[in-house]
């Protein structure tokens, strides 16, 4: 069955339908990972976007049962050179086709992904549409023009009530802003007594919890588009230490008065270098995200730039001239991508550990 | 990090000869590496004995010698020349034992030289197999279980420990024998018994059997502040099992999940960080189809074919950053060459399916054993780029030129020899795979036979399935365009639309379905990129800018194979950089991923498409050049000229009608007989009688050859009429459309020359005399430069036939020709109208750019106007002599023999003073150890033996010792010579074959090849010599001049005569 995808600057891409038998509208983006397509269009992270992979081959290994960055993929449609229709890996369970289908998101493939991000990269993230054949492009167009970016994806990704993940070792919020699995996976394999908060939950809710630490995770779309947690983060740094990933990151820089900005086309893909600047050492970096932190803003601040994006200059981590939080734009967790900045979740928890030393030792003073 | 400042002069070691397992990827790492640390400011000193190479060009390094890679030659450089440091891992092999044994034998330290890159440490942790398993367990990384065993029981518990399969190796015998894998307790005590029994020290070697696991490699890289990253993974589409070089390799992965994947590229990251290795690094793991387990393989510390082709699949040139990275220069701080925006601290994103095959010599070799396994035997390779895995896989098929451009058997199989040529693999596998689908084989069955992984499997039967599709939909637009998109070629279209490949290709260009061009770029289009290195495609975009300027496209040379070797590579990339010189675009099309010519920093443009007719059209069509250059890609090149002129293309130079004047028997007879130029008499047979008849007219020895076989196959030398019966009922098929060349052959000096033709001018740089006698193919042929027993009279008539021959044939460009001198008489055997095994060695001893010449003459300059006259380029003074290297130890029952077929896969030059010394710097380069004493074996043919007591006797006087059996030795003692008498083959403990395999001799003189015992004893003879290395001469010419070297060796050993004639003369 033929389907078409439509961009907002008129070209119209024909190509085969696979997934889900819906029309979606969503802002399109491409992804340049060349395995982990499962964690990635998983990743809540894509809320409300159309996700192209510019590698051809998607699907040669199926959809397994481990994978999954989420219950419920939340992207908007998927876009592939070719979906592969007999995947073959020992942990396969179902083909691509037909997880999309039972997720309700539509697919589009056969065309020319890499023309298609071409087009992204000259002109920029752009709205484009995953629809019937029989639609008229001219009417799509006029539609995707007349499409107000959605504000609420956050809203939409994050869980609606707090829940437990029990551990024996240090107790984390983790604020849930759309947050990937990986994240709770790495705490959890470091035996954290993890919380699950809302994306809405206040700071006087976190301090009652008593944590070691608090976890801004990622999660989709604007940070502006989230003020109570910009309010939330300002109420708890200085009083626990912080970690912040993406979202959790552009978060916490406005909220220290930093500014964020909308990027061309964004990073999204496993191989961004990224360079701590303390070290000089570079990591490569699973990253996904739309927006960055300005940064001439960063002058304003009491933060400090810890790593830079080796290619663009951009900001990827912060860290608080005062305060026990640091924050990273890309993903530590990786899933899918390098594991190579995996032990900033080391960081974290050693970070809590010279926290509560220093915070004895403080206490200590004052008895004397 | 800055680079370093503490040195300033860096000894490079190139890898040599091409051997199977060493080829054209070191020219292009080495090139790659000269250029990146002369452009760091540093003086760069290059080692290499092969000049068949780019790296070897003056320009390349700042001081290049052509010498020897031992140590007698190496220290030598090095002590004349002082460098600070020296970069071993790029020289493959070749260069890191080189290193080591600089190292071992002191010079280093002496002369305070410093390893660049990799400590020798690190190198010997990772090649030497006990430091290896040490290192890999600190690191918790593991490998396959292994123990050596000394009998049944201890291999019991063993297996109790590690559980079947097992593989056995005995310990100290060649090629395995007596080994395999076992599933099962019987099988187990079988095997082991057997091998304890045939290992001479009763050991065996036993170790988890891996085969049918996935065989994945990454390309990872690391610098000195230990930042490490992986340039590309590759998987291969065969399971562990044979051998890399021998497997079909996609990159990247196709069936490795994110964990997977990440899990693998860890492991290799801590390994080569663990190594502590500055600069590139190849990682072998085998992964469990069924599990996360996975175990390390092997581990190549140095840059490696697999890392040509990564570069070459990814864009990202690893060869070059890696020389970068051994001068103190670190990822972060360096650009990537590609987008020249990004960093090279980056791994590339690819876009595309790349997919490897090999390209095997067993169209050569028919009686070599194809079974594929832990030894490489293939000479070179293809690599095709593709959007999905049908297109690029069809794509590397139809690059072969295998003569088959799809999935098929070239002939009728029967269904259970189908099955057990995917049971065990062999070099056609694929294509028996490919039939096996077609007769309705289950995809389960074949993935039961071969483990190849069922993804690849599909893709395969999606191939197969759509050739109905096709069939029932001649000429329809939308499967047209699908099939396309899936690689099929014209001509397959063509079959199965029963029509002809031209009708196919020109009802598609028609309808406009015709490929797209698509930017290798590292980044999948994140960045912009201006690297002119395309790939074809059937989708929608074209990436690919024509500019205004006016172009010149030149075809390349294709896989290495014998006979078309990495001499075609130099003169392309040469022709390239001259079309640019002389301000054109100069595009180039090749599908080798080893060469320089696919590096995209040579061409203006490079397309790494199949030398096919439809896909060079396509190019063609695109950038609409002035011409076409076909003279520098070898027989590949010029075979595409006709079907391009016939679709109206301009090929530059020489044309199609004078191209085929030269190929084209009777019409070369025409002209040599117009110009008054002698060939040996010769005429065509259609039936045997007719051959019989023309052989007693021309007079024996003839030479016979199959007409429609080219490149000396089946091309024998025959001395009487029963030999000539016999090759007609069993070497060829004689009939009308089948018709056989029947030669006068000349015993005389083979004479080859190289020429540069304008039209007006015929500038010969140089003429080389062969050491063998005609009959032994010219390159496997010692040449020499300048000839040293040609009268200048001869030399004359040479040089004046040779521009007759250039002028008759209306060459402009190259040509090369083979001559016979017998007596005073020059006779021409052979005119190759385009370039030559022989134009590098030329170039580099003369000075004469001929490639660089030649395509100037191409492109329309008078070589006057560049400063070239008509004539013999003045002799330089030196002999310089070419000795063919071959790799016969990687080939079983081939046999060895030298004659009108060609065998070597490489070659070496020797340059000195005098020609001994020159054949012994050549000699001692290819591998052959010249002692000044020993033993030699001899077994001669009756029609030898006269000839081979000369020679026996100078081995006597030299104080070597001669071993022969009876018939040899009863002449030998007749004569005078002392000599040792063993058994034949087959009688008691001690015959030759015992000498050879003890080490009794240090030499072997076989010429034993006809009638029908002698040739087995003969061949046996003759493998055995390889398989325990010891060099085996066939020819006597080539025994002579080893002889000469070794009396130029050593003084003279004779008693005093007595009553000496020369007193008298002395006193008068």
């Amino acid at each position: 069955m033929k389907r078409q995808l439509i961009l907002e600057d008129g070209t119209v891409f024909k190509g085969e339908a696979f997934g889900s038998d819906t029309d979606k509208i969503g802002e399109v983006v491409f992804n340049t990972g060349m395995t982990g397509y499962q964690e990635i269009l998983s990743d809540p992270s894509y809320c409300g976007q159309i996700v192209t992979l510019t590698y051809p081959l998607i699907g040669n290994y199926g959809i397994n049962r481990d994978d999954f960055e989420s219950i419920n993929p939340a992207i908007s449609g998927f876009i592939v050179k070719e979906a592969a229709d007999c995947p073959s890996n020992w942990r396969n369970e179902i083909s691509l086709d037909e997880m999309l289908k039972s997720k309700g998101i539509p697919g589009i493939s056969g065309i020319d992904t890499r023309k298609l991000t071409r087009i992204i990269r000259r002109h920029g993230t752009l709205k484009g549409a995953i629809c019937r054949i029989e639609k008229k492009p001219e009417e799509i167009i006029e539609q995707l023009k007349a499409t107000v970016a959605p504000t609420d994806q956050v809203k939409r990704v994050s869980t609606k009530t707090a829940y437990p993940s029990p551990g024996r070792g240090k107790r984390i919020a983790l604020v849930d802003f759309g947050m990937k699995h990986g994240i709770l996976r790495e705490l959890n394999d470091r035996d954290c007594d993890v919380v699950v908060l809302p994306y809405n939950v206040t700071a006087s809710e976190i301090l009652l919890l008593n944590p070691d630490g608090v976890m801004l995770s990622n999660g989709p779309g604007n940070p502006k588009d989230v003020p109570e947690a910009i309010e939330m983060i300002q109420g708890i740094q200085g009083k626990v230490p912080l970690f912040g990933i993406c979202l959790g990151h552009q978060l916490f820089a406005l909220a220290n008065r930093a500014d964020t900005e909308k990027m061309k086309f964004g990073h999204r893909g496993s191989n961004h270098p990224v360079q701590d600047l303390r070290t000089g050492k570079v990591a490569l970096t699973s990253q996904n995200h739309g927006y960055t932190v300005q940064r001439e803003s960063i002058e304003r601040t009491n933060l400090e730039v810890t790593h830079i994006a080796l290619n663009d200059k951009t900001i990827e981590g912060l860290k608080h001239k005062e305060y026990p939080a640091f924050t990273v734009q890309y993903h530590p967790e990786a899933s899918p991508g390098p594991v190579d900045a995996n032990y900033l979740f080391d960081e974290f928890l050693s970070m809590i550990e010279s926290e509560k030393e220093e915070g004895e030792a403080k206490c200590q003073n004052v008895q004397i | 990090m800055p680079k370093r400042t503490d040195i300033k002069t860096i000894l490079v070691i190139g890898s040599g000869p091409i051997v199977i397992g060493q080829a054209a990827e070191f020219d292009y790492a080495g090139t790659q590496a000269c250029i990146a640390l002369k452009e760091e400011g540093y003086k760069v000193i290059l080692i290499n004995s092969n000049p068949a190479t780019i790296m070897t060009d003056t320009e390349i390094a700042d001081k290049v010698y052509i010498e020897p890679i031992t140590l007698e030659f190496v220290s030598k450089i090095i002590r004349k020349e002082r460098p600070d440091a020296l970069l071993p891992t790029l020289g493959g092999q070749t260069g890191l034992n080189m290193a080591v044994e600089l190292a071992n034998a002191g010079v280093l330290e002496e002369c305070g030289v410093k390893i660049l890159g990799t400590e020798l440490s690190a190198i010997e942790r990772a090649e030497d197999r006990d430091l290896f398993r040490t290192l890999m367990n600190e690191l918790g990384e593991p490998v396959p279980d292994s123990d050596i065993v000394h009998s049944v029981a201890e291999a019991l518990q063993f297996v109790e420990r590690v559980d079947y399969p097992v593989i056995v190796r005995p310990a100290f015998t060649l090629g395995g024998t007596g080994g395999g894998i076992c599933a099962n307790e019987e099988e187990l005590v079988e095997i082991v018994t057997g091998g304890l029994k045939s290992s001479p020290v009763h050991q065996c070697l036993l170790e988890k059997s891996i085969a049918g696991f996935k065989e994945i490699e990454y390309e990872v890289m690391r610098d000195r502040n230990d930042n490490a990253i992986v340039v590309c993974n590759m998987e291969n589409f065969d399971p562990v099992g044979i051998h890399t070089g021998d497997s079909i390799v996609v990159a990247p992965s196709q069936t490795l999940s994110d964990r997977e994947y990440q899990m693998l590229r860890n492991a290799s990251l801590k390994i080569i960080r663990a190594l502590k290795i500055e600069g590139g690094c190849n990682v072998q793991l085998a992964l469990d189809p069924y599990s996360f387990q996975y175990y390390v393989i092997e581990v190549n510390p140095r840059v490696s074919r697999s890392s040509a082709l990564a570069s070459k699949a990814t864009g990202y040139p690893i060869a070059k950053l890696a020389a970068k990275i051994a001068v103190g220069l670190t990822l972060d701080e360096m650009m990537n060459p590609v987008t020249g925006k990004t960093y090279a601290s980056f791994e590339p994103a690819l876009d595309y399916v790349v997919t490897k095959i090999p390209r095997w010599p067993f169209d050569k070799f028919e009686s070599a054993n194809r079974k594929l396994g832990t030894q490489m035997k293939a000479t070179g390779e293809v690599m095709a780029i593709g959007r999905t895995f049908e297109e690029s896989i069809l794509k590397a098929v139809r690059s072969l030129e295998g003569g088959l451009f799809h999935i098929e058997l070239g002939e009728p199989a029967s269904d259970r020899l189908i099955e057990k040529r995917i049971r065990t693999a062999g070099d056609e596998r694929l294509f028996y795979i490919g039939e096996a689908l077609r007769r309705g084989t289950s995809i389960d069955a074949i993935h039961e036979w071969s483990r190849i992984d069922l993804f690849f499997l599909h893709k395969l039967h999606k191939i197969v399935a759509f050739e109905e599709t096709l069939r029932e939909n001649p000429f329809d637009h939308e499967i047209a365009i699908k099939a396309k998109g899936m690689g099929f070629s014209d001509a397959t279209l063509a079959g199965l639309w029963k029509t002809d490949e031209r009708s196919v290709y020109e009802w598609r260009k028609g309808k406009g379905i015709v490929p797209v061009y698509k930017m290798v770029d590292t980044c999948a289009a994140e960045f912009e990129s201006e690297t002119p290195y395309f790939y074809g495609t059937y989708e929608e975009e074209n990436e690919s800018v024509v500019t205004n300027r006016e172009s010149v496209v030149v075809l390349g040379s294709g896989p290495i194979r014998i006979g078309q070797g990495v001499e075609f590579d130099y003169a392309t990339v040469h022709s390239v950089w001259a079309i640019k010189e002389a301000g054109y675009e100069a595009i180039i099309i090749n599908n080798n991923p080893e060469t320089v010519s696919t590096d995209f920093s040579i061409s203006d443009k490079l397309y790494f498409e199949p030398l096919a007719i439809e896909d060079v059209m396509h190019i063609i069509d695109l950038e609409k050049p002035m011409g076409v250059v076909v003279q520098f890609g070898g027989q590949t090149a010029i075979n595409l000229a006709a079907k391009l002129v016939e679709r109206g293309v301009n090929i530059l130079g020489t044309s199609l009608e004078d191209l085929d004047r030269a190929e084209n028997r009777d019409k070369f007879e025409q002209a040599l007989r117009a110009l008054g130029i002698p060939q040996p008499k010769g005429k065509t047979a259609t039936s045997v009688n007719q051959a019989v008849q023309i052989a007693e007219g021309i007079g024996y020895p003839v030479l016979v050859r199959p007409s429609y076989v080219l490149g000396g196959r089946a091309m024998e030398i025959v001395y009487k009429q029963n030999e000539l019966l016999y090759y007609m009922e069993n070497a060829v098929k004689i009939n009308p459309d089948h018709p056989v060349l029947i030669d006068r052959y000349l015993t005389g000096k083979e004479i080859e020359v190289d020429a540069i033709s304008d039209g007006t001018d015929v500038v010969i740089p140089g003429i080389m005399e062969h050491i063998e006698r005609a009959g032994v193919h010219s390159g496997d042929s010692i040449a020499v430069y300048p000839p040293q027993s040609l009268s200048n009279e001869i030399k004359d008539k040479i040089v004046d036939y040779t521009s007759k021959l250039a002028k008759g044939l209306n060459i402009i460009g190259l040509l090369n020709i083979q001559y016979v001198v017998s007596g005073d008489e020059v006779f021409v055997i052979e005119v190759n109208p385009r370039s030559s095994r022989t134009v590098p060695f030329l170039s580099k001893i003369t000075n004469v750019p001929m490639a660089n010449l030649a395509t100037k003459a191409i492109l329309g300059n008078s070589l006057q106007s560049l400063g070239y006259t008509s004539g013999l380029v003045p002799e330089k003074p030196g002999v310089f002599v070419k000795v063919p290297v071959f790799s016969f130890a990687k080939l079983r029952r081939v046999d060895i023999t030298l004659g009108p077929e060609m065998k070597s896969t490489g070659e070496v030059m020797g340059k000195d003073y005098t020609l001994e010394k020159a054949l012994y710097k050549g000699l001692v380069a290819s591998g052959i150890q010249i002692k000044d004493h020993g033993s030699v074996l001899l077994t001669v043919a009756d029609k030898d033996k006269q000839e081979a007591l000369q020679i026996a006797h100078r081995f006597s006087n030299c104080g070597y010792r001669l071993i022969a059996t009876s018939g040899t030795a009863s002449i030998l003692t007749k004569a005078g010579i002392p000599v040792q008498v063993v058994e034949k083959i087959g009688v008691s403990d001690n015959n030759l074959l015992d000498v050879i395999r003890n080490g009794e001799a240090q030499l072997v003189i076989n010429t034993l090849t006809k009638g029908k015992q002698p040739e087995r004893d003969g061949f046996r003879i003759r493998r055995e010599s390889v398989e325990n290395g010891i060099p085996c001469l066939t020819s006597l010419d080539t025994a002579e001049a080893i002889l000469r070297v070794i009396e130029s060796m050593t003084f003279s050993a004779e008693a005093m005569g007595k009553a000496d004639q020369s007193q008298e003369v002395a006193y008068t």
